[in-house]
């Protein structure tokens, strides 16, 4: 069935597929959101645990998408993956140091003998929630922004007259880090540990008994949503302002080689020419701010997560849509324009592309069991009873 | 190596080296123990009867601590391929990157949803989901090691695939080679089962613990039966997989080959060393470092290396020197080029791919085509195109070109010793506890628990003689490691290097510990 596919179609598939993935991803951010909130609504032991627990059963599937995020990217756009990892090194370095001690923290926090004490990998946990929603919504935020890197595949075949033979080099100044001090990329990734924070309260709201932490989260909700509308106000203008980055279709003799130029307001033109796409992310924007609402103004409300969750897929879902399609460069340069990285230039062979095809259609599959196995997990809350009977909890 | 910054390129390989054997700690304890849980909680739901489920249950909450930092570990290594390994991830990223996405979509999703329920689930879900949810995370585990098995086997054999100069990389053109690759199924075949051998060495060192301390003596009991039928079932493998991993890597591989014997000048009726001590261990720097090396003693079967490697006692095995120089095989007749030949022939390769993107650039269409004719011609392809890899070497370098022999035979040698030591435990400690004289058996007991490091040790030096032994290659003879790496300050690779060696190490003291405690609780005390 994707045989008969053109190689643009599969590109464009492709991209849809790793922008599912990433508006999953943030959904399930609710992991890194609930991990700085520990403190702040549990005030003891017992309710910390609760808490803990709550995430505990659930950190393994953000983590996992992150991983498969990066893996589908890597199998579809393999020049995003050599040159935006081996250029923006720190900021993905620093992601991936704050996921490495997050897989520790849950299994080894309780536990006799864990060397570190308690207090250091609830602070693993703190720092993860941190780090990893504000740098990789920084990291993103460069899909809209560009950043200082050149791409040439000539490089490879300088052996005789010397010169690097790497095709990515980065040209910017602290190897990505400089991403985190753009005003509109940091806006987005403090939007994402907001964003975030909510999503983890919501969960709580939905997932544990005990009246002390949902009052406390129904306080929190509000105190984090105006931070949140805030910055995620302030990333929606800057962006639907702000100069983009558009291939001109047929000005090459393939699309690879397709130029790219900047073009004026190219992201609010790309959300009034793909009509779908902007409803998708109205109805999102919706989505979130109504369960926010419901739950905060709504007695026992514990439902939110649901609305505000498929809000946060719609919503990212369709930013990524705007910076990937209708002939737009996901990845920019602003050093050389040429360099930039566009689904037609950094994909993979149409063949791997058709051939990953088929390995998507196990992600409904896959989903379905995730959904099956989480309702047979999560049919009774966690309460403080459970927490005391002791039967493996962190 | 003018062009090239060595000290960015060796601590690009040390970081990964480090993460690789770090990773490499946790992965086949991991692999091998969730078939021993899942196989107790079997016996388990069978027979009803609670003492099967402690044991499940302590197994798998040791499982548990091992695999949490397993995961910590493997997330970098995934990523490490685009950040150090930037040239690396788009020559090879249309092949490489497929079975890394589908070993998070087919594999680890698996694990990661059932552990929950593994661990979680006893009071919440029935007995035979909870089963079927422990057998599917070790399925996960398994599965993952197949995808990630397959992606490295295609960097010692490269297949499937074609090279497209349009876009200067390397394309898959036939997803079943790539997967079914005898290299890939080996690879897998032979992985898994040593990650089974350590988990049954683990759990017999463990329970060997228990008697010598004797506590809870029927449990560790009944985990020395399990763990040595286990043990000894996938002995055998192992070295089944074993001897054909060594025949694929005589075919493919003949440097590494030649570097794991310490084979200097072929010969036809090779004689395998069992074991033997190197007298001289430099690295050769010209053709005439390239003479037969003295052992200080070694002990030799004779003929046994040309039968182990093409099933003939006559057959010539080419030594290091010959590969380097060129020779022709007295058996077959067919003559070899030399490291000279070949870096003239990627040399041609790397000028062809150079002219024709230049072409392209210029939108020359009389001068591409000359050249895409030469891209199209199989023959081309296949006797010069190959050694594109070689081309990035200078004229007489040899040094940069061979791996580090001694550490290819320590490798070799010491593991191998190592899996018939383990098989020989495994029959000993299965014959003694069908006898029931297990706890009595002291000096056996010991013997258990000290083998646990050496499994660990045996399946390190797997992983060293597979990948320091393919050096200077990240994929064999197409891409040289010095030609893969990320175009960043080495000062920059040398602190993240220091960075994840000190987190790791950290680590890794807290999960012994945490271990250690959680064994000292015992299996009926640590509910």
């Amino acid at each position: 069935m994707f045989e008969s596919l053109s190689h643009f179609a599969l590109q464009q598939y492709w991209w849809v597929i790793v922008s599912l993935i990433a508006s999953l991803l943030v959904f399930l951010f609710f992991v890194q959101g609930g991990q700085t909130l520990i403190f702040t609504l549990g005030k003891n032991e017992l309710e910390r645990k609760m808490i803990v627990n709550a995430l505990g059963r659930k950190w393994e599937f953000t983590f996992t998408t992150l991983v498969t995020f990066g893996g589908a990217f890597f199998a579809s756009f393999p020049l995003f993956y050599s040159t935006s990892f081996g250029g923006a090194y720190w900021v993905w370095m620093i992601i991936l140091f704050a996921f490495v001690i997050q897989a520790v923290a849950y299994e080894f926090r309780t536990k006799p003998g864990n060397f570190l004490g308690q207090r250091t990998y609830e602070a693993f946990l703190i720092a993860n929630g941190a780090l990893g929603t504000i740098l990789i919504g920084a990291a993103v935020g460069s899909f809209f922004t560009g950043s200082d890197f050149s791409v040439n595949k000539l490089n490879l075949t300088n052996i005789f007259e010397g010169g690097s033979t790497t095709i990515s080099s980065w040209e910017g100044p602290a190897y990505g880090l400089e991403a985190a001090l753009n005003i509109q990329n940091l806006a987005l990734g403090l939007a994402i540990f907001f964003l975030a924070r909510i999503l983890g309260i919501l969960y709580f709201m939905n997932s544990i008994q005990d009246e002390n932490i949902f009052k406390r989260s129904k306080k929190q909700l509000v105190v984090n949503s105006i931070p949140f509308l805030v910055f995620f106000l302030l990333f929606v203008v800057l962006m639907l302002t702000s100069v983009g980055y558009a291939v001109i279709p047929e000005s090459g003799v393939d699309p690879m080689f397709w130029r790219i130029q900047q073009e004026p307001f190219k992201y609010l033109n790309n959300f009034l020419e793909m009509p779908l796409v902007l409803i998708m992310f109205l109805l999102g924007v919706v989505m979130v701010l109504l369960g926010i609402a419901t739950s905060a103004f709504k007695a026992e409300f514990t439902k939110g997560i649901w609305f505000t969750g498929t809000g946060t897929v719609l919503t990212v879902f369709s930013l990524f849509m705007v910076v990937g399609l209708n002939n737009t460069a996901f990845y920019p340069s602003n050093f050389d324009l040429q360099s930039s990285l566009t689904i037609m230039n950094s994909s993979s062979s149409k063949f791997t592309l058709m051939v990953m095809s088929y390995v998507s259609l196990l992600v409904p599959f896959v989903l379905a069991y995730i959904f099956y196995a989480w309702r047979s997990l999560n049919l009774k809350k966690i309460d403080a009873e459970e927490m005391r009977s002791g039967d493996h909890a962190y | 190596m003018g062009n090239f910054d060595m000290s960015l390129i060796n601590w690009s390989r040390g970081q990964f080296a480090m993460s690789a054997m770090f990773h490499w700690i946790f992965v086949p304890l991991t692999l091998g123990l969730i078939i021993l849980v899942a196989i107790m909680e079997t016996i388990y739901v069978r027979t009803g009867d609670e003492k099967w489920k402690k044991l499940t249950k302590f197994w798998g909450k040791l499982f548990g601590i091992n695999f949490a930092i397993g995961v910590a570990t493997g997330i970098i290594l995934e990523f490490e391929f685009g950040t150090n390994w930037s040239n690396y991830s788009w020559f090879v990223g249309d092949i490489f990157g497929a079975p890394l996405a589908i070993e998070g979509i087919m594999a680890f999703f698996m694990e990661s949803t059932f552990i929950a329920v593994m661990f979680f689930g006893w009071n919440k879900v029935s007995k035979r989901f909870h089963l079927t949810s422990t057998w599917l995370v070790a399925l996960g585990a398994n599965l993952s090691a197949l995808w990630i098995l397959v992606a490295n086997a295609w960097m010692q054999y490269p297949a499937g695939t074609a090279f497209n100069p349009i876009t200067a990389r390397n394309e898959m053109n036939d997803f079943w080679a790539v997967l079914f690759s005898p290299v890939a199924v080996n690879k897998f075949l032979h992985t898994v089962a040593s990650g089974y051998v350590l988990a049954a060495v683990f759990v017999i060192g463990v329970s060997s613990w228990f008697l010598l301390k004797n506590r809870d003596a029927l449990f560790a009991k009944r985990s020395i039966l399990i763990a040595s039928v286990f043990g000894i079932t996938s002995s055998l493998f192992l070295i089944w997989t074993g001897d054909e991993s060594a025949k694929q890597v005589a075919d493919k591989q003949p440097v590494k080959f030649a570097a794991m014997e310490s084979l200097w000048e072929g010969r036809t009726n090779a004689p395998l060393i069992a074991f033997g001590v190197l007298k001289d261990m430099s690295h050769p720097k010209t053709e005439d470092d390239l003479t037969k090396r003295d052992f200080v003693f070694k002990f030799e079967i004779p003929s046994m290396l040309s039968i182990l490697a093409f099933l003939d006692p006559n057959a010539y095995v080419p030594g290091i020197k010959d590969l380097v120089t060129g020779y022709t095989n007295p058996t077959t007749g067919i003559t070899h080029l030399s490291f000279s030949q070949k870096k003239e022939k990627g040399k041609e390769a790397i000028a062809a791919l150079k002219g024709y993107k230049e072409a392209l650039q210029n939108n020359d269409a009389e001068l591409l085509k000359t050249y895409k004719v030469k891209f199209e011609d199989k023959n081309w392809m296949e006797n010069t195109f190959k050694y594109f890899g070689y081309g990035y070497y200078e004229k007489d370098a040899i040094a940069g070109l061979l791996p580090n022999i001694p550490l290819a035979f320590y490798s070799f040698h010491i593991m191998v010793l190592l899996s018939g030591h383990f098989l020989a435990l495994f029959i000993l400690m299965l014959f003694f506890t069908m006898k029931d004289r297990i706890g009595r058996m002291k000096w056996l007991l010991y013997i258990g628990i000290w083998t646990i490091p050496l499994a660990y040790l045996a399946s390190q030096l797997g992983w060293v003689l597979a990948e320091l032994g393919r050096q200077p290659w990240v994929i064999q003879d197409l891409m040289p490691t010095l030609a893969a790496v990320s175009r960043i300050d080495a000062g920059t690779v040398q602190l993240t290097f220091w960075l994840f060696a000190i987190t790791f190490t950290i680590l890794l003291i807290a999960e012994i510990r945490i271990l250690l405690k959680q064994i000292n609780k015992g299996i009926t005390g640590g509910q």
